[in-house]
């Protein structure tokens, strides 16, 4: 069985990626960071909006949540590439976004936005549950000093939430640099799409989405190493011990930890 | 009665069908110090909240340097005042919290400067200066670059009165300073305060160290059940208390 695989396509779908493979990875990065940096800034806004005082806006954001964590992420990709222009009457996502020296090609733009989109459905809960966390003493004491709400939370209740919401943050991008691949779907041509083409001319499966997971398991897990860097920065004016960069990879990434909590 | 800093009249305060504040009366003069006590329950945290606005009243008023708090007056009746005037109206009014209330993403230094640079507009250069000069007259002078974490609870209050001292406010409020300290470190905070007291600052405490209402308060109300049920110097209560229920308390607490 094993010897029907082109051990040696393998190798060079791992080893030696072609240029183009290099631009769908490099593609699949900026899409995954910039559709979570729309998504937390979304979430932040809707978990302020969840907490306002204002009915309205907490019906807002509820009805986001709602909708968005509701139905199938892929749904909500086509819906915004091929709809939203169309819903709204003008143009949200444009044939091509002109951005000074480089270009975005429309399906990304719209891709990016749907998934920033639904991410912060998501984000939301996370960051509302951080922002719970911090003791109701906190505003109270910047409030007690002058400040105002938005002031006391940007400056006072946020920076100490972003602590709590950092780790599952964390997982949320791991999700998202996977769930890039969906926008192979209108046609962004991404790492997944990279391999879907190289699967249709060849017919070689195996190779070629072994290939592509293989490099997807390198992203998350280049993530997961800069993502106990966060943390470990974070966590630099905690009160207790602090645990060192290898501690915590040795806690964060799974092959170590596992390993050493069988022992 | 032009040096009335703070003025409470009738002030009441409900929580829910509980009324906690009953008609609340006091006023507090420029220097002066003034301890509150009373058993838990009877509203005396409630009351000081309710000066800087962090509780809303329901009836009466609130005026602090002659400003009505947290309302505006609107016709004859009392409207809430808009969330700016009254942020503005708190930075006149420290306060000092039983759980100190750090921020602890911020050193001892930053604590102290935030607010005066955020809220006051003071440049950081001075308000730094002044940072240091205050935590220096708390006695933290080596701590201004430690995190709220690695201090001491004792130390930890002393930041906090700092950092309200650094609004340079007409008067501060003290929410049971030392209820969370060990007894060890309680010393070194109410000395502090002692001295605040001495250089004329306007100060509310509500607290149940009757040493120092002996050492530095001016006048002792004792709260009960959401009224004020006596009042006088110090001297007064430990010589000679009138009302029953504060000579219980008292024996309680000495």
């Amino acid at each position: 069985m094993l010897a029907v695989v082109d051990w040696h396509v393998v190798w060079v779908r791992i080893a030696h990626p072609d240029h183009v493979f290099f631009l769908a990875l490099t593609r699949t990065v900026y899409v995954a960071v910039i559709a979570q940096v729309i998504g937390v800034l979304l979430g932040v806004a809707a978990a302020l909006m969840r907490m306002s005082k204002a009915a309205p806006m907490r019906l807002i954001s509820g009805i986001y949540v709602w909708i968005f964590r509701g139905t199938p992420l892929l749904v909500q990709i086509f819906f915004v590439y091929y709809g939203a222009n169309e819903l709204l009457g003008f143009t949200l996502i444009p044939n091509s976004l002109g951005l000074g020296f480089f270009s975005l090609d429309g399906a990304i733009v719209g891709g990016i936005l749907a998934l920033g989109i639904n991410e912060g459905a998501y984000m939301r809960e996370i960051v509302r549950a951080g922002i719970d966390s911090i003791d109701k003493g906190q505003m109270e004491a910047a409030k007690s000093l002058g400040m105002r709400y938005g002031l006391a939370m940007r400056r006072i209740v946020l920076p100490q939430a972003a602590r709590v919401i950092i780790p599952p943050l964390g997982n949320e991008f791991n999700n998202m640099l996977k769930n890039t691949s969906l926008l192979f779907a209108i046609g962004v041509y991404e790492m997944f799409a990279d391999a879907e083409i190289g699967y249709s001319n060849s017919f070689q499966p195996v190779e070629y989405f072994l290939g592509v997971a293989f490099w997807y398991l390198v992203l998350t897990t280049v993530w997961t190493f800069i993502q106990a860097a966060i943390e470990r920065k974070l966590a630099a004016s905690e009160r207790g011990e602090e645990l060192s960069f290898f501690e915590r990879v040795q806690a964060v990434w799974n092959p170590v930890s596992a390993w050493r909590s069988a022992r | 009665m032009t040096d009335v800093v703070m003025r409470a009249e009738e002030v009441h305060k409900r929580f829910g069908r509980l009324e906690v504040l009953k008609g609340v009366s006091l006023d507090v003069r420029q220097r002066e110090t003034v301890c509150i006590i009373g058993p838990s329950g009877s509203g005396k945290t409630t009351f000081i909240r309710c000066i800087n606005h962090l509780e809303k009243v329901d009836g009466g008023r609130i005026t602090v340097n002659g400003q009505l708090i947290g309302y505006r007056q609107k016709g004859d009746k009392l409207v809430e005042d808009s969330e700016k005037s009254i942020a503005r109206q708190r930075t006149q009014i420290g306060m000092v919290f039983q759980r100190f209330n750090l921020f602890p993403h911020k050193t001892a230094l930053e604590n102290v400067i935030e607010a005066p640079i955020q809220v006051l507009g003071q440049s950081k250069e001075q308000a730094t200066a002044e940072g240091i000069r205050l935590l220096t007259r708390v006695g933290l002078a080596d701590k201004t670059d430690t995190y709220p974490g690695k201090l001491s609870g004792g130390q930890q209050q002393r930041v906090a009165i700092a950092r309200s001292l650094a609004m340079k406010p007409a008067l501060i409020l003290f929410d049971e300073p030392t209820s969370a300290l060990d007894p060890e470190v309680t010393g070194e905070v109410l000395s502090v305060m002692e001295e605040l007291a001495h250089e004329g600052m306007t100060m509310i405490v509500v607290t149940h160290e009757m040493g120092f209402a002996r050492e530095a308060a001016d006048r002792v109300v004792m709260m009960d059940e959401g009224v004020i049920i006596e009042e006088g110097t110090p001297e007064h209560f430990f010589q000679a208390p009138e009302q029953e229920r504060t000579k219980q308390f008292l024996s309680k607490i000495l």
